[in-house]
């Protein structure tokens, strides 16, 4: 219910209005204990915090300009090239994602993409289609690059900078894999050249917004060095969060009201209440039903198995559920099984546009959109960067646990 | 004004403006469409790329708020793009035109925009580096393939020599679509 009312979300309400009664409900009837659900309360508490952190960094380095920033150097340094522009996009859209998590890659940067290759004349297809896959499959670097990560992470006790570490490779192969793809599937698209600037338009460059960049920057070493000592790095991410906001607030670029809406507080109890919901369900036979299913140990064939059933699990009910379920089934196996759970869930949502099976057919049974007939060019695109993404970065984890000891 | 309703074009040359190619379009329009014929400047905005990015909204789960998805603004985008394009196309030809932005499937709308036209003018949209397959990409494949009316193909800028062309296939081969020449 509590899926199908966020996939739905009949009169624009939020998804917390069927998720915050639906956890009263499954506490209520005992389906879960008060005191489970207390207990997961209390471990979603810090990685919610985190995310709204992470959030709130985000809008305020768009406030500052980031983002008109960045499509500016783009614009300029692509020089009218297509392939030049979608390697640079590649590079941005990465790093955003990896570094802002994906909302910022979706919400903040596509617009301004595909602004970019307009005033380029450039076809803009390859390049927002780059930012909406990317949006995923390049969200595997970083706990902040996307939500499953911070449950994951929080669930696999690993450090900050061991976390990145096991994951650099696979996210480097994954980006490389989709990279080669789009390259050849986008061919005619980018061999229609686009035309460089025009010199008035490059004089009316916005500046970089180097003090935001900056705390970014010391923000990163935060999450390292925080979680190296032992403290949580949401902190990090809140001393970042709290740098920009006052001085957004002090030069009046934001206020108060805005630097809340952009934590996004609906959202936040969604998460806890769906944390709750899911834990109910996997306790009351959905968790026995796929313990079966879930390989043991952190061999090849088992990390491949993981992330498969990770991949398919996320199309059928969306990521963030599926992510919410196998956490528990995956970690006996250890941090290896964990983050073979990530490549699963956050590649796998490529398969299609709207990041599940699920979500497409309901919104096709719904009859809320006709989806135009190239969208399945889109599932093609899918098709050929998923399952090929989801093994090479699944032996490249394997190498890193190797490498690096699992 | 662009016209975005009727798709009246009967007897005029239709010229299919498109990002990155359509200087070759106009300028081909110039030198080659029949002296006094009525033309119309034609683009089409790719409904697919709105939806995609709207998709990618929904693909986060559980952000349900309208008001930062990304769908309605690319579309918006698209419009200002589309429109400030034709103003250049329009402003190149220098002659009166009649101007439609469309959106949706971009060689679909084509051809049906253009099914009675004089002329249609389509610029080249694959591999331009040599003469041969496949110089036209999907889109300007669909159209020359379907278009009822008389079709314009144009290179963007200077065409390859003629020596681009790949040579003739080993004696005996043939492409596996092509009715094998003994049958005959």
């Amino acid at each position: 219910m509590v899926l199908g009312w966020a996939v739905w979300r009949p009169r624009g309400w939020p998804e917390a209005v069927a998720a915050v009664p639906a956890a009263a409900l499954v506490i209520a009837t005992g389906a879960i204990s008060a005191h489970d659900a207390g207990e997961q309360a209390r471990r979603l508490g810090p990685v919610i915090g985190f995310l709204a952190a992470v959030l709130v960094l985000a809008q305020l380095c768009d406030d500052e300009g980031l983002f008109r920033a960045c499509g500016a150097w783009l614009a300029r340094t692509a020089a009218g090239r297509p392939r030049r522009l979608l390697a640079l996009v590649f590079v941005v859209a990465s790093v955003t994602t990896a570094v802002l998590s994906l909302d910022a890659t979706v919400v903040l940067l596509t617009p301004v993409v595909f602004a970019t290759a307009a005033r380029l004349e450039v076809r803009a297809r390859p390049h927002l289609y780059a930012c909406t896959h990317l949006s995923n499959s390049a969200s595997l670097l970083l706990p902040v690059s996307n939500l499953t990560n911070l449950l994951a992470f929080a669930a696999s006790g690993l450090a900050f900078g061991r976390f990145a570490g096991l994951m650099a490779l696979p996210w480097l192969a994954v980006i490389g894999t989709e990279y080669v793809v789009f390259r050849r599937f986008f061919a005619a698209d980018l061999d229609a050249a686009g035309a460089p600037l025009a010199d008035d338009r490059a004089e009316s460059a916005p500046e970089l917004p180097v003090f935001a960049l900056a705390v970014v920057a010391v923000t990163l070493a935060g999450f390292v060095i925080t979680s190296a000592a032992g403290v949580n790095p949401a902190w990090a991410a809140l001393a970042g969060a709290a740098v920009l906001g006052a001085r957004a607030l002090s030069r009046r670029r934001t206020s108060v009201t805005a630097l809340a809406r952009a934590a996004d507080p609906p959202f936040l109890l969604f998460v806890l209440s769906l944390g709750i919901v899911v834990q109910a369900v996997t306790g009351n036979g959905l968790g026995d039903a796929l313990r079966p299913l879930v390989p043991a140990g952190t061999s090849l064939p088992a990390l491949l198995g993981t992330a498969a059933l990770a991949a398919a699990l996320a199309n059928v009910i969306n990521n963030l559920p599926a992510v919410l379920v196998l956490l528990p089934l995956a970690a006996p196996a250890g941090a290896g099984a964990i983050l073979a759970v990530l490549l699963g869930v956050n590649i796998g949502p490529n398969l299609t546009y709207t990041g599940s099976l699920a979500t497409l057919l309901w919104r096709r049974v719904l009859r809320q959109h006709g989806s135009s007939p190239s969208l399945w060019e889109f599932t093609r695109l899918g098709l050929l960067t998923v399952p090929a993404g989801l093994v090479i970065a699944v032996l490249c984890l394997w190498a890193a646990l190797h490498a690096l000891g699992g | 004004m662009t016209d975005t309703a009727t798709t009246d074009t009967e007897g005029t040359v239709v010229i299919w403006i498109t990002e990155g190619t359509w200087r070759a379009s106009v300028d081909a329009a110039l030198a080659l469409a029949p002296p006094g014929a009525p033309l119309t400047l034609l683009h089409v905005a790719p409904a697919e790329l709105p939806e995609a990015a709207h998709g990618a909204y929904l693909g986060l789960f559980g952000r349900g708020r309208p008001e930062r998805d990304p769908g309605p603004r690319v579309a918006e985008l698209a419009g200002v793009s589309a429109g400030e394009l034709l103003d250049a196309a329009a402003g190149r030809l220098g002659r009166p035109c009649r101007r439609i932005a469309r959106r949706g499937v971009p060689e679909r709308e084509v051809v049906t925009v253009a099914a009675d036209a004089a002329l249609l003018i389509v610029a080249r949209d694959g591999d331009r580096s040599r003469l041969g397959p496949k110089s036209l990409g999907k889109a300007a494949r669909f159209v020359v393939d379907h278009a009822p009316c008389p079709v314009l193909v144009v290179w963007p800028g200077t065409a390859p020599a003629v020596g681009t062309i790949p040579p003739p296939p080993p004696h005996g081969h043939h492409p596996p679509d092509s009715p094998d020449p003994h049958d005959t």
